[in-house]
């Protein structure tokens, strides 16, 4: 059997059948030929637009079923329940620290002295890396309960000084042993690589002795 | 040929055991008369009852799902745990969030913890995030105090039992007197079918003897905080359409979602139809051979056409 | 591939072009499923389960993946991972919905498939390994399901896969060693569950390798036809694209419309309510029954009730395995010059016979194991080996086939009288020669 060739490059038959299509199509569907010079035009833009509108149509399922594909990959229900956690700070003495969890992340809540308050108050706010003062990052009125996540913002190691005998930096706040970040009383980095001040998570206060986070 | 021959013997041997062992069986079938099973005739197809839910445009009646809720918050939870629900899922019940968290709280069962200062075994209030506690604290402690007999998980009882939520309401209802029940021809129930020592009469059990006793006795024995009348009827089908949402809470979503997709797919597959129709437009001549000589008129025209052409057919 | 006239691979814009000359993939899929490959023109929509079989193939995979992502292979946790997908997941319920219906429909159109390819002889030469490569997708298949329905953990899970690694337990001498290696213990529990997810997980993509050989063998001879007779020349042809591109487009439309109905509207119809149940080692349920798809064989397995020379277990297992090792030899067993089932009086009643023998251990299959099911079932597997083992073999020696045009496109009633070889036996040297 011969090569056939055909002058458009498009889809087409050998015209040994007698019923088979001489006539083709420029975008590669044959059309009958008796009809082409009366079909030449309402009928083949109405035929076109209807596989342009199924081929849509295809496009559009396809594109909706990605969604729940890439929806999926979201926080789960059960997660997202988990957003928010309560605290009992009745029992942190000042000066002390505890280290609890929120959303899988540990977050250091922090009592602090008086004296502390004040090394902090101290501080040039105009020379921080992060300008912040210590009222900006507490609750009014309680500007001793220092609640900071313990993430630290250079790399996400958990820094060292939330509990008794740690290592607390130079500058008595907290230290990050990975790359050596020192952060102050009020978490605010001092020194070190770190870009940022240890981030304050949302959070409230319920009551004197709970704090709700997120 | 060797592949057809040997087939041969493969086949004559599996027919001949599959044969021998029908013989045997239907030996068996004709001398040993068959057993009636008596327990059958007794046993009864779960009534049906209608909830919002069923069918494929249901929707839950949330003050129904509310009202099954109590139910087995009151009736149910001391023995039946509720595994696969937490409390935050309530909120699907038309509960706002601060309901969820005071449910949670209240709840007559605590959530096992760990004493933080000892590390002792120790129990807290639930939170709206934990599912609900278990009233016992294993399957031993479970027997143990009903007898033997284990409380099933009621998550998901309704996908887990034949007919679903109409057995779980035929069975609520379905206690008798094992004394005075008949079956259809109206036998009494023989003695070794009645209930034993702790067991309860139920005809809609498979075993007809069910160790639950009857735990929907009486009409206000649930007060419903909405003021629906609350008979033994009503509070069987409520609780029942409770644990149709408990099984599948997505149950909502599954129906719209199957509506958007039969009516999208509706289109797009009648446009594909088209689309088909009119590629294949030039084609409609479709060879005749292929229905033609399947035709005893067309054949003799066909076997003529060979003929002529000197071919043998 | 298979024909002088198909369609060479033109690229539309330079960029293709580029693509094409350095990695010729473009050209590739031209000829495999676009303009490039020529397709018997008189295709039916029997020949669309081919194509739907490949969709249902990726909605698994697709819907495997992203369950993966979500479930926990452990006898502890596989049960409550589900239900967190069921409720917890965003879109999860769909997601387990689609998968676990993806796999009913995906055997549903694989067998239909396979019954096309029964009825029209497609297994004939020289298509024998395209044949024998979908056995071999089918078999992987069976494997996979059953693994897959172990995996949520719940009680018909762990007893079937109790009940199927027991039938190892039936071959002689090794029998009992080979059952606990499959299952790493005595009975189902964390190690087989977790091995069941790692080959779950691993087969779809050696079925997608298989399947690819499949259309590979596929593309040599071309597609096979309703008529049984080869293509003779291009009047005999259409390209894949964009006639059968649309034809199975439309099918594909059908085929999502029910899929969708009964993953929307009766999601669980072809489950089973034990397996909302967490597994439980020391209580069976009373009627353990595979998925629909495994019933006939289940049948076949439960058929054997005599010790014959062979323990009835035994014979059971050797049974069903045989039930589809056999079909790897048809291309042998059946010696019909004649193609197509339609052109064959004597093979179409026993093919239909065969279509409604497979139904009937279908249903016995999925009931339990009672009179008189079991002597239905008993007479069901006789016929069904004796219908591939002996008729089939014998049939050509009694049938005489109806006359065959002598091309597909061939007009019949115009009484054109080609020089074509009669009765669909091509001269030899011509493309499509069947061999008797």
């Amino acid at each position: 059997m011969a090569t056939v060739n055909h002058p458009t490059g498009s889809t087409a038959h050998d015209g040994a059948a007698a019923h088979a299509p001489s006539h083709v199509h420029v975008d590669g569907a044959p059309v009958d030929g008796a009809h082409e010079e009366a079909a030449a035009g309402d009928g083949h833009r109405r035929r076109d637009f209807i596989n342009v509108a199924a081929l849509s149509f295809l496009g559009v399922g396809t594109a909706v079923a990605i969604y729940p594909l890439i929806n999926q990959m979201n926080p789960s229900a059960d997660v997202l329940a988990l957003a928010s956690a309560e605290v009992d700070i009745s029992r942190i003495e000042p000066g002390q620290a505890i280290k609890t969890v929120w959303r899988k992340q540990p977050v250091f809540i922090r009592n602090l002295t008086p004296q502390e308050i004040a090394a902090a108050n101290k501080v040039d706010v105009g020379s921080l890396r992060d300008p912040q003062t210590l009222a900006e990052r507490t609750k009014e009125g309680k500007q001793n309960w220092l609640v900071t996540m313990a993430v630290c913002t250079h790399l996400g190691c958990v820094p060292l000084g939330g509990s008794e005998g740690e290592n607390k930096g130079e500058y008595n706040g907290y230290f990050c042993p990975c790359h050596g970040s020192h952060y102050d009383e009020a978490a605010r980095i001092r020194k070190g690589p770190a870009p940022k001040n240890l981030e304050v998570p949302e959070f409230a206060f319920v009551s004197d002795t709970v704090i709700r986070i997120g | 040929m060797f592949v057809r021959i040997g087939a041969f013997f493969v086949g004559l041997a599996f027919v001949g055991v599959t044969l021998f062992s029908l013989i045997t069986g239907v030996i068996a079938y004709v001398t040993t008369p068959a057993e009636e099973n008596v327990a059958e005739t007794f046993h009864l197809h779960p009534r049906t009852f209608d909830v919002s839910s069923n069918g494929p445009f249901g929707t839950f009646d949330r003050r129904q799902l509310q009202r099954g809720f109590q139910v087995y918050k009151e009736v149910c939870a001391g023995c039946h745990s509720l595994n696969y629900v937490a409390f935050r899922d309530l909120a699907a019940l038309g509960y706002d969030e601060a309901e969820v968290k005071a449910i949670a709280s209240q709840w007559q069962i605590e959530v096992p913890d760990i004493n933080p200062d000892t590390g002792e075994p120790s129990t807290r209030k639930p939170t709206p995030a934990d599912r609900f506690p278990s009233p016992y604290a294993n399957e031993v402690a479970a027997r143990s105090a009903n007898n033997n007999a284990l409380p099933p998980d009621l998550s998901l009882i309704v996908e887990a039992r034949e007919d679903g939520s109409d057995y779980i309401y035929s069975l609520l209802t379905g206690y008798r007197n094992p004394a005075t029940f008949r079956n259809e021809k109206g036998q009494t129930l023989p003695a070794d079918l009645r209930p034993g020592n702790g067991l309860h009469f139920n005809p809609y059990f498979h075993n007809l003897n069910i160790a639950m006793p009857p735990p929907i006795t009486a009409d206000g024995q649930v007060t419903y905080a909405d003021g629906t009348k609350s008979t033994v009827d009503q509070m069987a089908k409520d609780v029942s359409a409770f644990l149709i949402w408990t099984a599948e809470p997505k149950l909502e979503n599954r129906h719209r979602t199957g509506w958007a997709a039969m009516i999208f797919l509706s289109i797009a597959t009648l446009l594909g139809y088209l689309a088909y129709r009119n590629v294949w437009r030039d084609q409609k001549a479709k060879p005749v051979a292929y229905t033609g000589t399947m035709k005893p008129e067309n054949r003799e025209k066909r076997d003529e056409a060979s003929r002529e052409a000197g071919l043998n057919t | 591939m298979a024909y002088a006239w198909a369609q060479a691979y033109e690229p539309k814009s330079p960029l293709m072009k580029w693509v094409d000359q350095r990695l010729p993939l473009p050209r590739l899929v031209y000829g495999t499923v676009g303009g490039g490959y020529p397709v018997p023109r008189n295709l039916s929509h029997m020949y669309n389960w081919g194509a739907l079989s490949g969709f249902a193939l990726i909605v698994q995979i697709i819907t495997g993946i992203v369950l993966a992502f979500h479930y926990v292979p452990s006898s502890e946790g596989a049960f409550d991972s589900v239900e967190r997908i069921m409720r917890d997941v965003n879109q999860g319920w769909l997601l387990r919905y689609l998968h676990m219906n993806g796999a009913s429909f995906f055997f549903m159109v694989v067998y239909l498939h396979t019954f096309r390819g029964l009825y029209y002889g497609s297994y004939k030469a020289p298509r024998e390994i395209v044949w024998m490569l979908g056995l071999v997708i089918l078999l992987l298949m069976m494997a996979t399901g059953f693994m897959g329905y172990v995996l949520p953990w719940g009680q018909m899970s762990f007893w079937g896969a109790k009940v199927i690694t027991g039938l190892f337990s039936a071959i002689p001498l090794i029998g009992p060693t080979l059952q606990e290696w499959l299952l790493g213990g005595f009975a189902p529990d964390q190690a087989a569950l977790n091995r069941f997810f790692g080959l779950h997980y691993l087969l779809p993509f050696i079925i997608f390798g298989v399947l690819i050989l499949h259309v590979w063998a596929l593309h040599i001879p071309g597609s096979s036809n309703p008529t049984g007779v080869e293509v003779k020349g291009p009047e005999d042809t259409l390209p894949f694209h964009p006639y059968y591109t649309a034809k199975d487009g439309f099918a594909l439309g059908v085929f999502l419309l029910v899929f969708f109905a009964v993953v929307s509207f009766l999601p669980n119809y072809f489950g089973h309510v034990d397996n909302y149940i967490p597994a439980n080692p020391l209580s069976t349920p009373s009627h353990i029954v595979p998925e629909w798809y495994f019933w006939p064989f289940y049948a076949i397995l439960r058929a054997f009730t005599v010790d014959f020379i062979l323990p009835a277990k035994l014979w059971g297992v050797l049974g069903m395995f045989a039930a589809i090792i056999l079909l790897f030899f048809l291309p042998w067993l059946d010696s019909s010059p004649v193609r197509s089932g339609a052109y064959r009086p004597l093979f179409k009643m026993f093919f239909w016979i065969l279509i409604a023998d497979i139904a009937l251990l279908g249903f016995v299959g999925g009931l339990p194991a009672e009179e008189p099911y079991v002597m239905l079932s008993q007479l069901a597997t006789a016929y069904y080996f004796a219908h591939f083992l002996i008729i089939l073999p014998l049939i050509p020696k009694f049938e005489k086939p109806l006359p065959l045009p002598s091309s597909i496109s061939e007009a019949v009633l115009k009484g054109t009288t080609s020089k074509a070889a009669p009765a669909g036996i091509a001269a030899p040297g011509t493309p499509g020669v069947v061999h008797a």
